[in-house]
């Protein structure tokens, strides 16, 4: 714990934003252009919303999952946060942050980790997290030391950081993606389906870390996940993202209560009225 | 608030990591960047045999004098290839290993994210182009006794501004196409020596295309560079071709920098960046 604490120190909120809840989101909207599917060329396109009127608020070291099948707009939600979409209306507030008129701001308190690990396959883990760095700032006197603690700390071997991306697992590579994120010291962490795709050891350890994380210091989470028992473990609240649309936010407990059910995949299915093997097929649907 | 101070020194460390993460993967491919330089002298030969070919043919002509005007041509040609696929491959390159995320995600501000790519295309370029130049001029034995390089270099330096702003803009293709849109920096490099006067003199241009030459940088690099190479001026007597260098440079880096954030605005409204995960 002490270990974590000293690694993720450097970033601390100012005062000012030391006052504001860590995520601040009011009537949140965003539109993609879909394609209609009879129109001939030219293509018509109209507006498919991803995200309608998302409100809620994280407060500062807080952990929040939300919950929801593919394409109910939990990796919209983490881009539009870390400022690579542009939204369609409402206000999304950072540590008081406007993320969209100071992007600038924001982006120094925020990273993210994805399903997708997203490295440049042919350069080792610590080419990568070393260029990565220094984009927020990092000599390379700071990164020498803190690559390897920050490997070693999110379990994957250190002697194995000049293998290239390629030569390892998606296991090792998603920790390669948690340190990196860490290394910037975040007081804000998009976590995007983290341990989607993993095996059980590596979900487990990347599960592990981040609950250590949290308790070490005072890093706010949001966790998009679709595994129940994940967000149970690991979150204070857990909301529900149906089609863009943001159900409930509250503790595991009162959601269960507030639908009568025994546990979480229930009370899913009562919010949504669908089950989590309806999801996976159409999720398939969704992609083809 | 944080200090101006602050912000500019993690910008320029933020630089430094442009360069850093470009030199890895020249590293990391470097074999193929030996086999792209061998497609280049190969390519190059092909124009600069031109001169001793006109001649077998029975034509008459300074054939040391044309082979370097060539083969001042062809590395130009070359150059102006580097820099351009530096920065349009890089953005394209990123979006298709998904680390453009990452990078555009992070504090470090665009316009100086695109210099260390120009920057590092530039260090990069440069060297490849000294070599090619070296290596062709070996191979046919050219005799240079006039040649003033530093002043060449002194050229293509400048010039080399208006080439990365010009690249800037090719480099936003791939943001907005993201299948199609790093060839349109093989298609501003084409168009933009052709008018330019790559192996001629650009007298030779129908009227519309001697008009476009005196707006493109690469005419007055490329008669800066052979007036250097050929006749020995040096960098005061390449006034001429430097002014005009200094103008095209000053406007097409801030055009290079709008283009490029408008694209990325679009690319941000639209989900363009990357749209799975
Ligand atoms: N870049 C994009 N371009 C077009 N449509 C998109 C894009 N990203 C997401 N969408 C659409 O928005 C909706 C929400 O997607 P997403 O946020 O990826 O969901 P999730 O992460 O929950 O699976 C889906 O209908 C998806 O097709
Ligand atoms: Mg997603």
């Amino acid at each position: 714990m002490s270990r974590t604490a000293s690694i993720i120190t450097s970033i601390t909120a100012t005062p000012d934003e030391e006052a504001r809840p860590a995520v601040d989101v009011v009537g949140l909207r965003k539109e993609f252009l879909r394609r209609e599917p009879k129109s001939r060329w030219p293509h018509r396109k109209k507006p498919v919303p991803a995200l309608k009127n998302l409100t809620f608020q994280i407060d500062q070291g807080e952990c929040v999952a939300i919950l929801g099948q593919n394409g109910s707009g939990k990796s919209t939600l983490v881009r539009l946060l870390s400022t690579l979409l542009l939204h369609d209306g409402g206000s999304a507030r950072v540590f008081g942050h406007d993320v969209f008129g100071e992007p600038a701001a924001v982006r120094r308190l925020v990273n993210r980790v994805s399903v997708e690990a997203s490295f440049f396959k042919k350069m080792s883990s610590a080419e990568n997290l070393s260029y990565a760095a220094r984009f927020y700032g990092l000599t390379a006197g700071q990164t020498r030391s803190r690559i390897p603690e920050i490997l070693e700390k999110v379990g994957f071997p250190p002697d194995r950081r000049n293998e290239s991306m390629e030569s390892l697992s998606r296991g090792m590579q998603q920790k390669v993606a948690l340190a990196r994120a860490l290394l910037t010291s975040p007081v804000l962490l998009l976590l995007d389906e983290p341990t989607t795709g993993l095996d059980p050891r590596s979900k487990l350890e990347v599960q592990t870390f981040i609950r250590e994380v949290r308790g070490a210091h005072d890093v706010t989470i949001l966790l998009c996940t679709h595994d129940l028992d994940e967000a149970e473990v690991l979150a204070d609240r857990v909301g529900i993202l149906d089609r863009g649309e943001l159900l409930v936010l509250e503790p595991a407990d009162d959601l269960k209560r507030r639908y009568g059910a025994s546990t979480l995949e229930e009370a899913f299915f009562a919010a949504t009225g669908r089950t989590f093997e309806q999801e996976e097929a159409d999720a398939k649907e969704g992609l083809s | 608030m944080r200090g101006p101070a602050v912000t500019l020194r993690s910008e320029l460390i933020g630089l430094a990591g442009v360069v850093e993460r470009n030199a890895y993967l020249v590293k990391r491919y470097a074999w193929w960047e030996v086999a792209f330089f061998l497609w280049t002298v190969a390519n190059t030969l092909t124009i600069v045999f031109i001169a001793k070919g006109v001649e077998a043919a029975g034509g008459e002509l300074d054939v040391n004098r044309q082979t370097t005007v060539l083969l001042i041509g062809g590395v130009i040609w070359a150059y102006l290839g580097i820099i351009f696929e530096i920065l349009t491959e890089t953005v394209a390159w990123e979006r298709w290993e998904g680390t453009i995320e990452y990078t555009f995600m992070a504090p470090l501000s665009r316009p100086v994210h695109l210099i260390g790519m120009g920057l590092f295309a530039v260090v990069y370029g440069v060297a490849r182009a000294g070599l090619l130049f070296g290596v062709i001029a070996f191979f046919f034995d050219l005799e240079m006794p006039n040649a003033d390089f530093i002043s060449a270099l002194v050229v293509l330096g400048v010039a080399s501004i208006s080439f990365i702003g010009i690249g800037m803009m090719t480099a936003v293709l791939p943001l907005i196409s993201p299948e199609k849109g790093s060839q349109l920096g093989f298609i501003a490099q084409g168009m933009l020596l052709v008018v330019s006067g790559v192996y001629y003199s650009v007298e030779v241009l129908p009227a519309p295309m001697q008009w476009l030459s005196t707006i493109s940088p690469a005419t007055y690099a490329l008669e800066g560079i052979r007036d250097a190479i050929l006749h020995g001026a040096g960098v005061t007597d390449l006034w001429d071709e430097l002014w005009p260098l200094v103008i095209i440079g000053a406007v097409s880096i801030p055009l290079g920098f709008a283009v490029f954030r408008r694209g990325e605005r679009y690319a941000k409204q639209h989900g363009k960046l990357k749209r799975s995960g």
